[in-house]
């Protein structure tokens, strides 16, 4: 069975998903993993939009951004912005999906500045509702493609933070919410450890190796134990996600 | 009593409620109802140095960027939401073109807090979001405190307070009582921040047609300093029951605007060289608005709002 990195990225994600949870859903990737958690294992989770929306169902034609008009017929809920946000610092939202242009072993994200944030080699858009999930969501999961300059040792600048410098950072600094859980990339998937926090490779995925994935990590990679390859997307769950993203704009 | 008409033309609305040197903000609806034919007229009228302020831009904070207007932007997010990097953003912050540009990072969750915060003429509001950022370093607007009663850390979102909203509605009257459905985002804080609202409407009613539904009514009229009626006025961005988004739209303009060359041709063609918004409508076409336009009404209930 042929697929596409992305497509592995998708079922992964939706994975991460369980069922009956409050998830910040977001565009792209998680879209597509948050309609297919509903369709397989997780058909009572609700899924939050950051401009506004709660919804039951995914919309039945995948929208391109969230304020697309079928992303909002038919929701549960039609508010604001600060209405959605309050949820989650309140602490009811469960889980969120954050993408980064950069990474590091503590699962911090940088989507603002390259290089020093006071002359940058490279401004990105920034933050976006990011930084609001990865500091008050119970926990998130970072999807990113996995490129060795991605990856750094330490990111120029936090945008969205995740273990910080490991260990009880988060609580240091007064964040309530989780931190990353899972980084799901085009090459494996990666958990973070209970103590230290920093992320070691919980799986590759078919065709890569530990060695592959690590020619692709800018920094000293741990492994688990017991790592294996990520299990197989079924043919099921493939026709969900190709039902979804049918022209292949998000997966192709 | 007959109450003023605020009716205006864009360019007279924009002349007028958008002086050079303004904080302005658009986009409030996140990736819908932009109000591009306002963002055009501002780069028109040669507008400068403007503080932008919304939530995400979805690629108009890229045109007024390029086009030399913009001083300063605060926002969570520029670019183009479904192409990416915002090209003239990155020119403006990496290299100072067509001129530096200052900029005040925030997030989703920060902008609306610091709106609500100006909405209820408060001077701050804590969160317990961005700790341990590095938007606390490079936005020095914020504040890290301490809770007063648990010594716990938070941090201070300072208010703010636009000199002018620009809102693109589905209705108004000419006295500015309007409505807004679908994608909200932050547009009720911003309005209610605004110093004034300068409302752009699909639709002009009248003004029983809009008292009908009180409860939808987006902003005081005391906020609204003028009623422009602007058919098609927040594409490319969708307004939810007139017309969808057109996403080619954003996917040309990401590539068109790779080099200031290009760009400079875009902007010649979309903006520069039409003399207002309809003439950008017949350069999009009516097969195109055709394709957007929303073709399944889907009806609320009516509302029972009877007294005695």
């Amino acid at each position: 069975m042929t697929y596409t990195d992305r497509e592995l990225m998708v079922i992964a994600a939706a994975r991460e998903i369980r069922d009956g949870e409050l998830v910040f859903v977001g565009m792209r990737l998680p879209l597509l993993a948050f309609a297919l958690a509903k369709r397989t294992h997780a058909p009572r989770a609700l899924g939050l939009f950051e401009n506004g929306i709660v919804r039951e169902q995914p919309a039945p034609d995948t929208p391109f951004t969230m304020s697309d008009p079928p992303n909002i017929a038919g929701a549960l809920w039609s508010t604001s912005t600060g209405n959605i946000m309050a949820l989650l610092q309140q602490g009811l939202v469960e889980m969120g999906f954050i993408g980064g242009a950069e990474v590091d072993r503590y699962g911090n994200l940088n989507t603002s500045y390259i290089g020093d944030w006071k002359h940058p080699t490279v401004k990105l858009p920034g933050s976006g509702g990011g930084a609001d999930i990865a500091s008050l969501a119970k926990r998130f999961v970072i999807i990113m493609p996995q490129e060795k300059h991605r990856f750094r040792e330490r990111v120029d600048y936090i945008t969205s933070p995740g273990h910080g410098d490991g260990g009880d950072w988060r609580r240091k600094v007064g964040l309530r919410g989780g931190g990353p859980s899972a980084l799901i990339t085009t090459l494996g998937v990666f958990r973070f450890h209970p103590e230290t926090k920093e992320a070691y490779l919980a799986s590759f995925h078919p065709g890569q190796s530990v060695e592959s994935v690590r020619a692709q990590t800018g920094w000293d990679l741990k492994v688990a134990l017991d790592v294996a390859p990520t299990p197989e997307p079924s043919a099921p769950e493939l026709e969900i996600v190709r039902a979804s993203d049918p022209e292949g704009f998000w997966t192709r | 009593m007959r109450a003023v008409s605020k009716l205006a033309s864009m360019t007279d609305a924009i002349a007028r409620f958008v002086p050079d040197g303004a904080s302005v903000c658009l986009g409030a609806g996140l990736e819908a109802v932009i109000p591009f034919a306002a963002g055009h007229e501002i780069i028109r009228q040669g507008k400068r140095d403007l503080t932008l302020i919304g939530p995400i831009s979805d690629m108009l904070f890229d045109q007024l960027i390029g086009a030399g207007c913009c001083r300063k932007v605060v926002a969570a997010w520029v670019g183009n939401v479904i192409a990416g990097l915002g090209h003239n953003y990155r020119r403006a912050v990496e290299r100072g073109v067509p001129r530096p540009i200052e900029v005040e990072d925030h997030s989703n969750f920060t902008l609306s807090l610091g709106l609500l915060a100006g909405s209820l003429g408060a001077p701050y509001i804590p969160t317990r979001s961005l700790l341990g950022t590095g938007l606390l370093e490079s936005n020095r607007s914020f504040k890290l405190g301490t809770n007063p009663w648990t010594g716990e850390p938070e941090v201070l979102v300072p208010g703010i307070t636009p000199d002018v909203a620009i809102v693109h509605v589905q209705r108004s009257d000419v006295e500015g009582h309007c409505h807004l459905w679908g994608t909200l985002g932050v547009t009720r804080e911003a309005g209610l921040a605004a110093r004034g609202v300068i409302v752009v409407a699909e639709e002009i009613r009248r003004r029983e047609q809009l008292l009908a539904d009180p409860n939808l009514v987006l902003v005081p009229p005391v906020k609204v300093l003028a009623v422009v009626h602007e058919p098609w006025g927040a594409l490319p961005s969708p307004c939810q029951g007139f017309y969808g988004r057109d996403h080619e739209f954003f996917m040309r303009y990401h590539e068109e605007s790779r080099s200031p060359e290009g760009f400079r041709a875009w902007l010649e063609k979309w903006v520069l060289g039409v003399p207002d918004w309809k003439g950008f409508l017949e350069l999009l076409g009516t097969e195109t608005l055709e394709r957007l336009r929303v073709k399944q009404p889907q009806l609320s209930e009516p509302l029972d709002y009877g007294a005695r």
